[in-house]
């Protein structure tokens, strides 16, 4: 990126953190329609070769005493079902296949972004939004659907003094509306973040000076990027349990 | 990027003539479709693969080894009560070994000792006999002696009455001496 900068001397240094984010087609430079292939494309292709090498063909033994690849798989299985068991019961336990997409693809996702010069799919909101958006209806639709007027409970809180109730259920509304929104920027900020953050200190590593300090940063940052790959994985399921916890058990 | 100037692209509203973004290109509304196309396609990939086939497979997986611990468990468990019930036979026969070895060295003492009870009667019995049969020995060898003094006595009075030069009357004589050894 900054093989010049560094014959300038810093006169020039220059910072592109977002260029990594921008979508370009994988064959000629045409313009984008919705059917293009583009690297979206290839990385949501690439994330979908890694769900299924790890929870397909590393279990493809059946092993009674696993591989290690066969661990991980029952490992992500275990954690997924027991989180989505504790948070909404033995009812919760039907959406498991959904919730599972949704973490096993962000987590695959995420983590395919740490590839150095690959695309992170994750850091767009146009991929984060829908999948809040999903959760955000299907939480709604199945509320209504399970429990009928009763789902709008969620919104009167019985356990406050009746003056405060209105109040209460203006907040409330207002809270349910903010989710997807903040479900979705959550994601997207956290992972967008680190990567421009990366890409700023790689850009210093162009002053020889700084150098050192700079590579030792980009390490410092990556091992950070590692941690919130899947953290906020984990967040955004939990989250989606939760979720769901309402739209099944609306009273407070 | 700065690298490639030459590099002209037509300026879009999201990527300016070099090649780079312009703000935020999470915010090009642009490339929306196209990311949500794919999203859909992936996701929908993605759960058809989990609920039909990863799923099915893991859950499986992990009934089996639980079936399998569960079994081992029991079959553990089994054995160990197999074990406990074979000390408790085992302790038993012991204890039965050792009341039975009591009980034959108790016999065995009783008959020893009527044994040696009989053989001491018998030989007390031997001794009383002998004692008595010594006693009439001796109680005829004293009668014997008693006679053999009189005899003699009688002998040497008759002998003694004709050396001082008297007449030996025989018939004072054995009364003189029984008279004497009657005392």
């Amino acid at each position: 990126m900054a093989t010049e900068t560094t014959a300038a001397e810093g006169s020039s240094l220059v910072f592109h953190p977002m260029d990594q984010f921008i979508v370009k087609p994988l064959f000629g430079d045409g313009a984008i329609a919705w059917y293009t292939p583009t690297n979206v494309t290839l990385w949501l292709f690439l994330a979908i070769v890694a769900v299924i090498g790890l929870l397909v063909l590393s279990t493809s033994k059946r092993a009674i005493v696993p591989t290690r690849m066969q661990s991980i798989a029952e490992l992500a299985y275990g954690f997924i079902y027991k989180m989505l068991e504790d948070i909404c019961g033995k009812e919760g336990v039907k959406y498991f296949p959904y919730v599972m997409t949704l973490f096993m693809f962000i987590v695959t996702a995420n983590f395919l972004g740490l590839i150095p010069t690959s695309f992170t799919t994750t850091s767009h909101f146009a991929v984060t939004i829908p999948l809040a958006l999903a959760v955000f209806l299907t939480v709604t639709i199945l509320g209504f659907v399970k429990n009928g007027a009763g789902f709008l409970g969620l919104f009167w809180v019985s356990s406050a003094p009746l003056a405060l109730r209105p109040i209460l259920a203006i907040i409330e509304l207002i809270s349910y509306f903010v989710r997807p929104v903040s479900h979705s920027i959550r994601l997207a900020g956290n992972v967008m973040a680190g990567h421009a953050v990366i890409k700023v200190f790689a850009g210093f590593a162009a002053i020889a000076v700084i150098s050192p300090v700079s590579v030792l940063a980009i390490t410092a940052m990556y091992g950070l990027e590692v941690l919130v790959a899947f953290i906020q994985a984990y967040v955004f399921t939990i989250l989606t349990c939760v979720y769901l916890k309402d739209a099944l058990h609306p009273s407070h | 990027m700065a690298t490639e100037p030459v590099y002209e692209e037509i300026a879009g509203t999201c990527v300016d003539s070099h090649g780079s973004a312009i703000g935020m290109p999470q915010l090009c509304f642009d490339w929306f479709p196209n990311q949500i196309f794919w999203l859909v396609i992936t996701l929908v990939v993605i759960f058809l693969v989990l609920s039909r086939v990863a799923l099915p497979r893991i859950a499986a997986i992990l009934a089996e080894r639980q079936g399998t611990i569960t079994n081992d468990l029991a079959a553990a468990e089994d054995l160990k009560a197999k074990a406990v019930e074979a000390e408790e036979a085992y302790n038993k026969a012991l204890a039965d070994a050792r009341s039975e070895a009591q009980r034959i060295a108790a016999e065995a003492r009783a008959e020893i000792q009527s044994g040696l009870d009989d053989a001491i009667a018998k030989a007390d019995l031997e001794i009383a006999a002998k004692a008595a049969e010594s006693e009439k020995a001796i109680a005829d060898i004293r009668a014997g002696a008693l006679e053999s003094i009189q005899v003699v006595a009688k002998d040497t009075a008759a002998e003694l009455v004709t050396a001082l030069g008297g007449e030996a009357d025989a018939k004072a004589i054995d009364s003189a001496i029984d008279a004497q050894t009657k005392g």
